[in-house]
Parts: C-alpha cells; structure tokens; sequence
C-alpha cells in the first residue's frame, strides 16, 4: 500500500494541513536554522503521507492473514486430498473434493435443510423485528427497558441457549409439548420428526436475534425525519398507510443490510442444530433431519476427517453466498427502480 | 414539538455518558402507544426472559423433578449443590480465566486498532482511501466458517492446539469496528481541533493519543462492550481449537455438559446459567449504553 511516491514533491498545502515549521517570510534566519526547519518539514510531509496508511495497516494486514489468505487457500485446499490426520500432507485429486459432495445424497440434503431452517428462522425473525421496532417507536413507559430486555437474549451464548430449549423442547417432560398438551395438541416429538426439529432449531435463533435486528430498525426509523410522517398525514394518510408509505420505503436500506446479514448468519448455522442433536453427533439427528452445511462441513472435515472435502464443501458455500448477494442486489436494484 | 422531541431522543443514542432529559422527550416516536403496543411489548418480554428465568428454575431443582408433568414453575432447594457440582464438572473455574483473557485482550485490541483505522478513514486523507473502506465493509460480508480449515492447519502446524493463542489471534481484527468507530469519529471529533494541534506542530500519532483516543473514549467503550459479548459467546472456532479437558472457554464447557454422558439436566442447566451469569450481569449495569451502542453503529453515513 505505501508504494514509494516521492515525498518531497507534495506540497504541505496540498495534504490540507498546515506546516508549522516552514520558515516564516521575510523572517532572518541563520542557515542552521533553515536546515533543522527543513528537516522538520520533511518529517512533517513524510507524517502526513504515510501515517494514514499506517492507522489502517494493522487492520489489513490482519485481515490478510486471518481472512483472505484462509479464504483462498480454503479454494486450494479444496482441490486436493488432505486428511485431518496430517493437515500439511497434500495430494492434488482436482474436483474430485467436489464432485464427490455432490453426488452425496447428505449434501442435498444438507443444502435444503440450511435453506428450510433459514427462511424459517430469518423470515419470521424479521417480520417480528420489524413489528417490535415499531413498537418501541411510540412514545412508551420505560421505553429503555424493553430495549435491554429484547437484548438479554443476544447476551445468552448459543451453547446455554440450546442447551436449554433441548429441555423445553423436550417430548416427554418438555414445558413447550406440556404447554401444548393443555390446549389439546398431542406430544411432539422435536428432536426426531424433521419439520418440528427444523422448528425447533429455527425457534433458537429467532430468539437470540429478533431482539438485536428490532433495535437496528428502531435505529433507523428514527433517523426519519418527522415531516415525512406531518405531510403523509396532511394527505390523509391512516397510521397503517403510514408505515407502508414513509416507514417501509425509508427502512430499505437497513431492511436489505439485515437480510443479508441474516442470510449469511443462516447459512453458517452449526452450534444449534450441533447442541439440539439428541444423539450428542455432528449428524443433525439419526435421520440427517437438521443437519446443516456448516454442521456437514464439520462432519465431513472433523468427524470422518477429511479435510479437502470440508473445504470443497466451505467453497460451496461461499459461492452459493455471493449467488444470494448477486440477487439481493439485482432486487434491490428493481425496487429502487420501481418507486 | 414535534421536532425536538426526536432530535433530543436521536441526541441521546450517541453514548456522551449520562445526559438527563427531560421526561416528556424519554419516548421516541410521537405517538401515545395503546394497550394493545404494551401487551404485544409484555409478551415479548415474557419470551426473552423466560427461557434464562427457566434455565435458574431448572437449575435449582433435582434431576427427579425435572422428568415430571407439569415441569417446575418454581424455583427449589439444590441451586447452591448443582453450581457446585457443575462448576467442578465442566472446569468452570479455568474456563472462566481463560475466556477472560480471551475476550479482553480480543476486545481491547479491537478497540485499540479500530479507533486508528477508523480515525483515518474519518478525518485523514489519502490516496485509496475510499476503495479501502470499500474493502473493509465487504469483508463484513465474508462468513468467518470459511477460514476455519486453512486456520485449523496453521494451529496444528504451529502446535497451537488448545493454547489461548490459537483462540485470540483470529478474532482481533474486526471490519465491525473499524466501521462503528468511523461512523463515531465523523460526528463526535471536529476538524478545527486536528487543525488546532497540527498548527501546534503535533505528529499524527500525538493527535492519536491526545485528542482522537480522549475524543473516542465513549464508543470506545461501547464497542469494547460489543466485542467482549461477541467474542466470549464466540462457539464454532473455540469449539474447533480447543478441547473440554485441555484450556477451555466457558462456552466449550459449557458445550461439553451438555454433550458429556452427564444425564443430569439439572447439572447442565447450572453450568449454563453459569455460563451466562456474567453477561447476563453486565447487561443489567451496561443495558443502555450497549442498546445505544447498536443503535448508534446500525446509523449508516
């Protein structure tokens, strides 16, 4: 990034600072003093050339080592036999990685599980977000109360999280198939039956996360300027008409953002469904029934330790994770288009 | 009305420490909620607190009662047996000193590095500034599970397995961070007092010190608060790296209770309330400022 540009040849005045050791005009000055003054200005350009490039350069190259480099040799390593046994020990096998996930029937069906529980859990948790935010946007009693409450979930790790919506989810002693029972629904079994477990896990991460993406739109919506709202209502816009015509269009943005950041959330899945697992394995259940591709990923590198597959499997992914950005933007595109 | 109303309330999401408002502005939008609005707010909060409520009632009762309809409302008479017991079984003791210093050192490098990078990308110019920040909000974008082999290689490699290290190192650096503290920066430090202390002959690094780090200060906190959760609650790296018998964190071991031949559920929701407690905690003291923390860096610019 700090390619050697020649230092002496930017002006102070062009950096937009000023330069205090520059000598004043007309002043006497001997030539010693000239000289130091000239020194000073020379660390001053050098500072104020490069010292951006130093502020942001931890940061980079950080992410170099810990993001990038891991990102694409994940693709090299893909293409190659390793096993976890002897993770330097390479043999380049091409996309045979690949090739053999996908003719494996749990990579499907991993596939279609990661994208069930994912429009499962992010579109209600949205949904729901979205509500609350405009909720707490009303003026309220104790308004800063609820706002810590909604948070209190986003503090529970994933690991006691799960832990304790196995023995609420529980079929036989469960306070949810108890509850359940009460009004007359026969016990279900969650952990075992493929759409209640998927529920199940679902119900996990809407709790931890609607509390966190309502604060985010409660956030934005108050970033909307009040006579949005003033003139809606001089027109005879209705409080509903409102939030369909001032609130939703002006949150699209953030509404888009969180989408995103949810799809990738959901796409990573793997502590839930790896904790819900009555079975205490990596598989999602004794029928694959919410396995996911972040818990196949790790069952196929860490359980039977093949390490080349697993990142076959995390480019995979990765792919499929831009495809959704692509789309998310061409449809973003098309309602800014269309309004 | 109207305005100021919002305008104090939007003042009041930048972390500035504890301002008074008056009470008529506490609200944020201008519309009286009904009953309906706090009957849907009760019930979400009766569903965020349940589970952790539930989780303290559980962990207070025997096994035995647990498998009985109807489930214990209540709380009983073996909380003080069970925390003992799971904080012996599951190592609680070290895995609590080691996520300390994990998610602290995590957290204060993060805080540290992020207010330079993001002063720089607030108030410095230089050539690629933009085309940078570009690429420090795309790696947002970038999911961490896909680092997770080439990374588990150099930890073996490196004989890092089940060292503290092996935990840090990955998740100093933070895009989050960098983004929230410039978004801080570009509202809470003017130009005229960089100005001042350049005229003064100051070095970017004397700025640094003393006027972009006292001038950060509250959203420093914040973000250190932020980070601290993430990185103690942080599970699939942890999980990977270290083992339950070897250095854990608090989440592998807690992790472990549940997936160890321990049948007790009593014991293992001890361990997670342990495991909770403490953030649980800092959310009660910290809840506003964290709350305006996420707020303030959900604000795009």
């Amino acid at each position: 990034m700090t390619t050697g540009h020649d230092t002496a040849a930017a002006s102070p005045a062009k950096e937009g600072g000023a330069a205090p050791a520059r000598p004043s005009a007309g002043a006497p000055v001997s030539d010693k003093e000239r000289r130091r003054r000239a020194r000073l200005s020379r660390r001053w350009q050098r500072d104020m050339r490069f010292s951006p490039y130093a502020f942001v350069s931890p940061f980079f190259l950080l992410f170099l080592a810990f993001g990038l480099f891991p990102l694409v040799y994940t693709g090299w390593a893909s293409l190659h036999q390793v096993e976890l046994t002897a993770p330097t020990d390479m043999n380049w096998v091409g996309l045979r990685n690949y090739t053999r996930i996908f003719d494996d029937d749990f990579f499907w069906n991993a596939a279609r599980n990661t994208l069930t529980i994912g429009i499962i859990s992010t579109v209600p948790q949205l949904l729901m977000a979205l509500g609350l935010a405009h909720i707490l946007n009303y003026k309220l009693r104790a308004s800063t109360f609820y706002r810590v409450v909604m948070l209190a979930p986003y503090a529970t790790s994933i690991a006691a999280a799960s832990l304790v919506f196995v023995l609420l989810f529980g079929r036989d002693y469960g306070m949810i198939n108890w509850a359940l029972g009460a009004v007359g629904v026969d016990n279900i079994d969650w952990q075992n039956d493929k759409w209640p477990s998927q529920i199940a896990v679902s119900v996990i991460v809407i709790w931890r996360w609607t509390g966190y993406n309502a604060l985010i739109y409660l956030a934005a919506m108050q970033a909307i300027p009040q006579d949005l709202y003033e003139s809606a209502a001089l027109d005879g816009a209705n409080r509903w008409q409102q939030f369909v015509h001032v609130t939703l269009p002006s949150l699209r943005p953030t509404i888009l953002f969180t989408v995103v950041v949810s799809t990738i959330g959901a796409s990573q899945l793997f502590g839930e469904p790896l904790l819900f697992d009555a079975n205490k394995g990596a598989s999602g259940g004794s029928q694959h029934q919410f396995q996911t591709l972040g818990l196949y990923l790790y069952e196929q590198g860490w359980v039977n330790q093949h390490l080349g597959r697993a990142s076959a499997i995390a480019w995979t992914m990765f792919l499929i994770l831009i495809v959704i950005g692509i789309v998310n933007y061409v449809i973003s595109r098309r309602l800014r288009a269309s309004s | 009305m109207t305005t100021t109303l919002t305008e104090v309330d939007r003042e009041a999401q930048a972390p500035k420490g504890r301002v008074r408002r008056p009470k008529a502005a506490r609200a944020g939008g201008t519309l009286h909620a009904g009953p309906v609005a706090y009957g849907i707010l009760a019930l979400f909060t009766i569903g965020s607190l349940f589970p952790l409520v539930w989780t303290a009632i559980a962990a207070s009762r025997d096994n035995q009662r647990l498998a009985e309809t109807p489930p214990p409302f209540w709380f009983g008479s073996n909380l003080m047996d069970n925390l003992e017991i799971a904080w012996k079984d599951a190592n609680l003791g070290e895995a609590f000193l080691n996520t300390t210093i994990v998610a602290g050192i995590s957290a204060v490098t993060i805080v540290v590095l992020s207010t330079i990078a993001g002063f720089a990308f607030a108030k410095l110019r230089f050539k690629g500034r933009n085309a940078l920040m570009l690429i420090v909000i795309g790696t947002m974008m970038v999911p961490p599970q896909l680092s997770v082999i080439p990374l588990y290689m150099m930890v073996a490699e490196l004989d890092w397995t089940d060292q503290l290290q092996a935990v840090i190192l990955p998740s100093i650096v933070s895009a989050f961070g960098v983004f929230f503290m410039r978004q801080y920066l570009l509202q809470a430090l003017p130009d005229e007092l960089i100005e001042a202390a350049r005229v003064d002959g100051a070095s970017s690094w004397r700025v640094v010190w003393h006027i972009v780090f006292p001038a950060a200060r509250p959203a420093m906190a914040v973000l250190g608060m932020l980070m601290f959760v993430q990185t103690w609650n942080d599970f699939l790296w942890p999980f990977l790296v270290l083992t339950q018998t070897g250095n854990p964190t608090v989440q592998v071991a807690v992790a472990g209770l549940g997936r160890g031949y321990t049948p007790d559920q009593s014991l293992i929701m001890a361990g997670a309330l342990l495991g909770t407690l403490p953030l649980l905690l800092v959310f009660a003291i910290f809840g506003k400022q964290i709350v305006g923390g996420i707020m303030q860096g959900a604000v795009k610019g």
